[in-house]
């Protein structure tokens, strides 16, 4: 049923695909611990990702986004679910596989100031891929620095520096390089640019998708920027406390949102437009809490059109024409 | 990209280089503070003191043990300029002779102590789980004897000599280290620069070895100035209690278990070993204080 999910073009290969992932973290709680609680962060997503494409995964804070981006790499092991990278099952990978693995699949992180070590130099940050996996030469390795550093649009000179003497924008350009410096296939890039300047963003999110082109990478952006996921992304998977809930394509997403919950992200969307403006549809209350989702849809509290069958039976994913995919009764 | 092998690739000598410029920014926000300035230049002198001893030291035969009874116990005069003690030998000579063990103990001590404690501490606090139970377990066994204690038993169980006491103290002090860098560990571990790491595929003892202990260095450094006072005075307390340094060799514990036998007779016998343990004791611990106040994130970089 899942399976073409986010297939909006036709024949192509998924290079990076998800199916029925479930993260959950147990937090302990009482006394000795006696009444575990279980936060469902990640409650069975599945996704595609085709080569050269980026998916862009929208959601408000806490709605497992960045989850999601982690166990894709194995930066945290998933609950259950599957991973396949080039057909590759990368949860069944043993340690050294996975090792040999990263060099395909890397992360740019959301905050360029704490990713990258302080006591490191440049030269010592972006070197570290290809000191893990290639073996260089020192000057082969600094060449090959200066190279991605040139590639990411700073200036050679800077290796011999540390992390307190740039500012967040090349900090995350030298973040960027490091994910590159082994030639991967595949980026996660979770929040790029949240922690950056408005200005230094645009620079940053240009750089990117420059790179992408050049480089024949494939995406996944993780943001809660929907026009930022808008003008990167090819498809857009919209999500809601750890599940998804509507996925299809950028331009289907963006002029025919069919989730209330889409449809109300969209509307939150500064615009210059008076019109629209005026039919903004406002959410209000929360995200409800992971550890005690409320039955049927998990957007029913908020919901402005909910119904009785929204409250009693989960809605599942389903094709509303074209590859549309959407979880809602309505 | 070409890939040669051509064995180890050279070693980037940055990790040094970020050290040292640290260490310049830190010297620059020490020398404001005074006392520690201070603290310093009196470790300085009392180091220097116990590097050249046989050559400062008026008397070195006498220093190193040999009795001169003609002039037991003078007061301090010009040809003694600290008096004489029990044996007639110069008080001064026996001091700056018997600053070589208690400094070496303090350094010594401190010393192996991080080189054992704070990797054992990263690992716990990097790996987790029964690693970590296993390792924290055993300090807590060294813990739950007072040091001191610890340190005489051990000391009393291989014979008293000056080695057995530099590792008896500091077998009761590694564990210190081992608390402090886990707790550092487990911290770091969350900081996002060590996700990436494992992101790009680099193995754990690396990440360690990489990121980890350099970042535990720092407060480790700071303990461990703090800490060289209180060894000191623990190897004097051993030496004062007969474990440590056996006559006639000098050390300030030693000499002081003496003198006190002949408080009334000679006071500055007892007096001046007595006040260079408190002064350099201090001054460690000044040192230490001026350290960790530099190097709060607060008041950093500021210089």
């Amino acid at each position: 049923m899942m399976n073409d999910i986010g297939d909006t073009d036709g024949a192509r290969e998924a290079q990076v695909e998800v199916k029925d992932l479930v993260k959950h973290f147990a937090q302990r709680g009482g006394f000795l611990g006696r009444n575990p609680r279980v936060v469902r962060a990640v409650d069975g997503v599945s996704l595609k990702i085709a080569h050269k494409r980026t998916l862009g995964l929208v959601g408000e804070s806490g709605c497992g986004k960045t989850t999601i981006g982690r166990c894709i790499l194995r930066l945290i092991e998933p609950t259950s679910g599957e991973v396949h990278f080039e057909g590759v099952d990368v949860l069944g990978l043993s340690g050294r596989q996975l090792r040999r693995m990263r060099r395909d699949m890397q992360m740019v992180f959301q905050n360029p100031y704490s990713s990258l070590d302080p006591r490191m130099s440049v030269l010592s940050i972006v070197g570290e891929p290809i000191q893990t996996h290639l073996s260089l030469s020192h000057s082969e390795m600094r060449d090959r620095v200066v190279e991605l550093l040139e590639q990411v649009g700073m200036s050679g000179d800077h290796i011999y520096r540390y992390p307190h003497e740039f500012s967040g924008g090349q900090l995350q350009r030298i973040a960027v390089a490091r994910a590159l410096a082994l030639n991967p296939k595949f980026l996660v890039l979770d929040e790029p640019t949240a922690a950056l300047d408005v200005s230094v963003q645009a620079q940053v999110i240009a750089k990117l998708v420059e790179l992408q082109q050049d480089l024949n990478l494939t995406y996944l952006f993780i943001s809660h920027n929907l026009t930022l996921v808008h003008y990167v992304s090819d498809t857009i998977a919209v999500t809601y406390l750890g599940r998804i809930i509507e996925h299809a394509s950028s331009e289907a997403i963006f002029d025919n949102p069919i989730h209330p919950y889409t449809q109300a992200l969209l509307s939150a969307t500064p615009s210059l437009d008076r019109e629209l403006r005026q039919q903004r549809v406002i959410l209000t209350g929360g995200v409800p809490d992971p550890v005690n989702p409320p039955p049927g849809c998990v957007f029913h509290p908020r919901c402005s059109r909910a119904k009785d069958a929204c409250r009693q039976e989960e809605p599942r994913l389903v094709n509303a024409g074209d590859g549309h995919m959407v979880a809602c009764h309505l | 990209m070409t890939v040669r092998l051509e064995g180890i690739p050279e070693k980037p000598r940055t990790a040094w280089s970020a050290r040292f410029q640290e260490s310049g920014l830190m010297w620059r926000a020490l020398r404001r503070d005074r006392l520690a300035v201070l603290s310093l230049v009196i470790i300085a002198i009392f180091i220097l003191g116990a590097v050249f001893a046989p050559w400062l030291a008026p008397y070195p035969d006498q220093g190193m043990g040999k009795a001169n009874l003609k002039e037991k116990l003078d007061p301090p005069s010009s040809a003694h300029l600290l008096g004489t003690d029990d044996l007639g030998r110069d008080l001064l000579s026996r001091m700056i002779l018997g600053s070589r063990p208690s400094l070496s103990i303090g350094l010594f001590v401190v010393g192996l102590a991080m080189l054992i404690g704070t990797p054992l501490g990263a690992i716990a606090g990097y790996f987790g789980g029964w690693i970590d139970q296993t390792i924290m377990r055993i300090t807590d066994i060294f813990l739950s004897f007072p040091a001191l204690l610890l340190a005489i038993a051990v000391s009393a169980a291989l014979g008293a000599s000056f080695f057995n006491a530099m590792l008896s103290i500091t077998l009761a002090w590694w564990p210190w280290y081992t608390r402090l860098a886990r707790a550092q560990t487990v911290s770091l571990k969350e900081q996002t620069f060590v996700e990436a790491s494992r992101a790009i595929g680099v193995p754990g003892f690396t990440i360690i070895r990489r990121h980890i202990i350099p970042n535990v260095l720092t407060p480790a450094l700071v303990q461990a100035t703090m800490d060289i006072g209180s060894a000191i005075l623990m190897g004097a307390a051993l030496s004062f209690v007969g474990l440590g340094v056996q006559l006639p060799r000098p050390d300030w514990g030693n000499m002081l278990n003496v003198a006190r036998l002949y408080f009334n007779d000679g006071p500055w016998f007892a007096v001046f070993p007595g006040l260079a343990i408190l002064i350099v004791a201090m001054s460690f611990n000044l040192l230490g204080d001026g350290v960790r106040d530099v190097l709060d994130p607060q008041s950093r970089r500021t210089g």
